[in-house]
């Protein structure tokens, strides 16, 4: 079990951090939608329409980061099963 | 017989004089501009540039009608109105907050509005003019008279270029100008090195005179 979330905890952190980069790692607040200009070329207006697109924010990495610390963290609260057979 | 002639030359030349005014007072008479997009393309973006954080967007619920003269553009007069709910920030959470009644309380106040009242600075330059247009902001309930600078673009018969099997003339309006968020009760206790005071605003915006 303490393998488990240790394991778990780590797989968390290197898909938020490959997430992160493959959506072009922002370094802003994460984003569900993205903004493309337009130009209207009579009037010369650049409008904008957007397009959901999820891109992976800072924060999105510190919330993944902190779920994997506490997974690893709880991975402690298990005892290794080898010391409870020393003990035993 | 002669003077029956000079009767009937002189009546034709007073109403083909008539006629001309007319044609010309039609002409010079201010004309009514749609701001109703059916491209979608009219835009109004904001920024606030705090310390801590940038919060940047745009919204396209644009609507209202301005009456513009290019004889005389220091006449220029109406009403713009952009949909507060189109308002839109890329992160969910902030679109959520930009909405919520701390905010713009879309609920409640569904249009910003800016009546244009009077202008002045006009200056012309063959179909662009600039000028400061002062006229009353309405965001969240609270109006207060700001002057902005704006640049008009008269655009004659180019509306069948942006829309087929449509005839008329386009004007373009163009302004850059700052607010404050404490002026509108826009989300008053938030700390300003993370929510800027100062909100910069650019609207690009094109009507329609359909004929």
């Amino acid at each position: 079990m303490k393998n488990t979330f240790r394991i778990l905890a780590i797989t968390m952190v290197v898909t938020a951090a490959v997430t992160w980069l493959a959506t072009g790692a922002n370094r802003g607040w994460t984003k569900t939608s993205v903004a493309t200009k337009t130009t209207d070329v009579v009037t010369g207006i650049d409008g904008f329409t957007y397009e959901k697109r999820f891109v992976a924010g800072l924060d999105f990495l510190g919330a993944t980061w902190l779920g994997a610390s506490l997974l690893a963290g709880v991975s402690f609260l298990f005892q290794n099963k080898h010391i409870n057979n020393h003990a035993n | 017989m002669q003077t029956e002639q000079n009767e009937t030359m002189k009546t034709k030349i007073i109403t083909l004089l008539t006629l001309t005014s007319l044609a010309g007072m039609a002409l010079a008479a201010p004309q009514t501009f749609d701001f109703k997009d059916p491209k979608g393309v009219n835009n109004a973006v904001f920024k606030l540039d705090a310390p801590l954080e940038a919060i940047n967007g745009s919204a396209n619920g644009i609507s209202g009608t301005v009456t513009f003269d290019p004889a005389n553009p220091a006449a220029t007069k109406g009403k713009i109105l952009v949909a507060a709910s189109s308002l839109h920030v890329p992160n969910p959470m902030m679109q959520g907050h930009l909405h919520g009644d701390q905010w713009l309380d879309v609920a409640n106040h569904q249009d910003i509005t800016f009546e244009a009242k009077s202008s002045s600075n006009v200056n012309t330059t063959g179909d662009n003019t600039t000028a400061d247009v002062t006229g009353t902001l309405t965001i969240k309930g609270l109006a207060k008279e700001i002057t902005v600078p704006v640049k008009f673009s008269y655009l004659k018969d180019k509306l069948g270029l942006r829309v087929p099997n449509q005839s008329g003339d386009l004007l373009v309006m163009r302004a850059n100008f700052v607010i404050k968020r404490s002026d509108f009760g826009i989300n008053p206790k938030a700390p300003e090195d993370k929510v800027s005071d100062t909100i910069d605003l650019t609207l690009s915006i094109a009507g329609a005179s359909r004929r």
